[in-house]
């Protein structure tokens, strides 16, 4: 087992999936340079460096794969989607639905997300609410490398389109490209399990629509994803101190979503409280009290999420992301209500 | 205008940049950096073409032609700090700077200056007499669908707007012309801009040609193109990787060559033509890189117009003087109570 950064797990899992089936092809701004191994492996027709032309490039990859093929397109930040979100949207999203089912793009967009290193608004959102509310999509979010490696996997063989999310803050080649650029002046708030790890690889699989219970608990449920699991699971350890034993689970995937161990979660603990670094109203935290309320359960309630644009001032930038005190004080309040 | 007040903003917008690159070095900065140095002269013979009402819009490489266009520098630099009093509050950070008393704003998102560029030239045609837009862009923004939209719409809506497309060669990491089809100028004509090309180190060179297409649109001729060529000093953004490579490959490069290697020559993939076409390309890429212009060098703008001031010489000195002490006390005024190893 290999210890691998989470950006290193998802690289080795496209590589991996690359040497065993000759359709999967990568398509990406800078490419051959950003994924410099991979262009080296396998050459210029399997690594296509993109012009800055997102419309054309997303638009394309999904005629490629309706025609075949079957093509990773990166982007450099889930931000940047919005740029080609008519290809997302519109045409990706719609060709099973349209085409009676007979007809689907098995193709992967992957999509760095969050913030948590100062970067601003435009740099540092994680959309997957918005993403995972479009039916004919599936979108799953990587907490931990060895996730990082099994949910790319699973993807790189999902017969429809998949966006694979991938937090910058837990990916050690992301954050130093982005947040140090070769400086040791700054310092980020990297949980290490998240970013860092043993990771079992070929033929290691995580499936989708199967969340994963990080930590045990009786009276609080916290739900999250990507670096909330982990800022979740910090909070977790304070609270027992205070008396408070939270469950934590990281959903991993979204669209499917595992209802089942949600609201199995709920009805043992009667408390539940999302965390969620994307934006609270018709997001994640809604959908979870959603799901609540269909299987008949009214669980105290609370959300931990982004409220506002993302400011850039780092102090600014953590105070609007759902940090450890935030959570801690939610939880608090959800126990003594 | 003539050299020396040219020379004079050229020499403000570089030395605010290397205000900035200490301050990103010491960690004061968050985040990305991406420094205009190498574009003094497209910027100032440009921006010095703006008066009031006219707008302006940039790309993540800003900041000279925000210094030039007379932004003031303290709230620039608190807000790159992080600051509350920031000039927008501490909220944007350096690529979405925006100042509505200049019709100034800025974006991260590679070719949305030139639709919002659009949008001030189309309000300007109608709530102000003779007012322009100008939209700042670079080559690598220019194969995107918004872009080159906003040239058809600029012409169909006969628009009082300006584009002034940077030429570095670079569309980030990428040889702009490896994922470019066509020319600018030519697909600027074919859409109907009127169109010129300019060495964009050469400031006189820009505001000349920069005054000519100015003038075209200000007497409601419609939208013009500028491409300007000039060299990009300091990689895609502070700390470029693959400037550190190119210039430093052992310290650098060896972990990232220590992990191509290793895949290129793995069992599956390519066969020996697609992995040696593939490490060709890369190569080039560096040597590239490595061949770049850097400051204080050859094919540096600002030496450039340093040289030509030799004319003005005590004039030159006196510019550098006291544009040494604006940018310095700007420094120094922006860091009271901005705490050292905190982080921005």
């Amino acid at each position: 087992m290999p210890e691998l950064s989470l950006g290193r797990a998802v690289d080795r899992a496209i590589e991996d999936a690359m040497a065993k089936d000759p359709s999967i092809v990568l398509i990406g701004e800078d490419a051959p340079m950003l994924r410099a191994p991979l262009f080296a492996r396998f050459g210029a027709n399997r690594v296509l460096a993109a012009p800055i032309s997102e419309s054309a490039f997303f638009g394309a990859a999904a005629g490629a794969a309706m025609a075949g093929l079957r093509p990773v397109v990166e982007l450099y930040m889930v931000d940047f989607i919005a740029v080609a979100f008519d290809a997302v949207l519109n045409h990706i999203a719609k060709l099973e639905g349209f085409s009676g089912g007979g007809w689907k793009a098995p193709l992967v967009i992957r999509a760095p997300s969050g913030a948590w290193y100062g970067d601003g608004g435009q740099h540092g959102q994680s959309l997957w609410g918005t993403l995972a509310s479009i039916p004919g999509l599936a979108v799953v979010v990587a907490s931990t490398p060895a996730d990082a490696y099994g949910l790319m996997t699973t993807a790189l063989s999902h017969d429809g389109p998949v966006i694979f999310m991938e937090p910058k803050l837990l990916s050690e080649e992301w954050l130093e490209f982005l947040g140090s650029g070769g400086r040791d002046t700054v310092t980020f708030d990297v949980p290490a399990e998240g970013a860092k790890a043993q990771v079992p690889v070929s033929p290691h699989t995580v499936p989708f629509g199967k969340a994963a219970l990080r930590r045990d608990g009786s009276d609080v449920t916290i739900v999250s994803v990507a670096v909330g699991v982990h800022r979740a699971l910090e909070a977790a350890a304070k609270l027992e101190g205070n008396g408070v034993s939270c469950e934590v689970i990281d959903l991993r995937s979204l669209r499917p979503l595992d209802v089942e161990t949600v609201v199995g979660s709920v009805t043992k603990t009667g408390r539940l409280l999302v965390v969620d670094e994307d934006y609270r109203e018709f997001g994640l935290a809604g959908e979870m009290a959603a799901i609540c309320l269909e299987a008949a359960l009214s669980p105290r309630f609370a959300r931990v999420c982004v409220e506002d644009t993302i400011p850039y001032a780092r102090r600014l930038e953590d105070a609007a992301l759902p940090n450890v005190n935030r959570i801690v004080e939610a939880a608090t309040l959800l126990v003594d209500a | 205008m003539e050299l020396p007040g040219l020379y004079r903003e050229m020499l403000r917008a570089r030395s605010y940049e290397l205000a900035v690159e200490d301050l990103w070095n010491r960690g004061l900065i968050a985040g990305e950096m991406h420094l205009g140095t190498g574009e003094e002269a497209v910027a100032a013979g440009v921006v010095s073409q703006l008066g009031d009402g006219d707008g302006l819009a940039l790309t993540h490489r800003c900041s000279p032609a925000l210094v030039i266009r007379g932004l003031p520098l303290v709230p620039m630099l608190r807000e790159l700090l992080g600051c509350e009093d920031g000039l927008c509050g501490g909220r944007g950070g350096h690529m979405h700077l925006f100042s509505k008393e200049h019709l100034a704003a800025t974006s991260g998102i590679v070719g949305a200056s030139l639709p919002t560029a659009a949008g001030f030239a189309l309000a300007n045609r109608r709530l102000r007499a003779n007012r322009v837009a100008v939209g700042f862009t670079g080559t690598g923004a220019m194969n995107s669908g918004m872009a080159l939209e906003t040239l058809n719409l600029a012409v169909a809506w006969s628009l009082p707007l300006i584009v002034v497309c940077i030429d570095n060669g670079w569309a980030i990491t990428t040889a702009s012309e490896a994922v470019t089809g066509g020319g600018h100028l030519e697909r600027a004509r074919a859409f109907g801009l009127r169109a010129s090309s300019v060495d964009g180190r050469d400031v006189m060179a820009v505001h000349k040609a920069a005054a000519k297409l100015v003038d075209h649109s200000r007497r409601g001729k419609g939208p013009a193109f500028l491409l300007a060529t000039c060299p990009r000093l300091d990689g895609h953004f502070l700390g470029d990787p693959l400037l550190r490579m190119a210039r430093q490959p052992v310290a650098e490069g060896k972990s990232t060559f220590a992990k191509v290697l290793s895949s290129a020559t793995s069992r599956g993939g390519g066969g020996l033509k697609d992995r040696a076409g593939g490490m060709t390309r890369m190569m080039s890429v560096m040597a590239r890189a490595r061949r770049s212009p850097t400051r204080e060098r050859r094919g540096d703008p600002m030496l450039a117009a340093r040289n030509a001031m030799k004319k003005w010489k005590s004039e030159r000195d006196r510019i550098d003087a006291e544009v040494a002490t604006e940018i310095e006390t700007a420094v120094e005024a922006a860091l009271v109570g901005v705490e050292e190893g905190g982080d921005a």
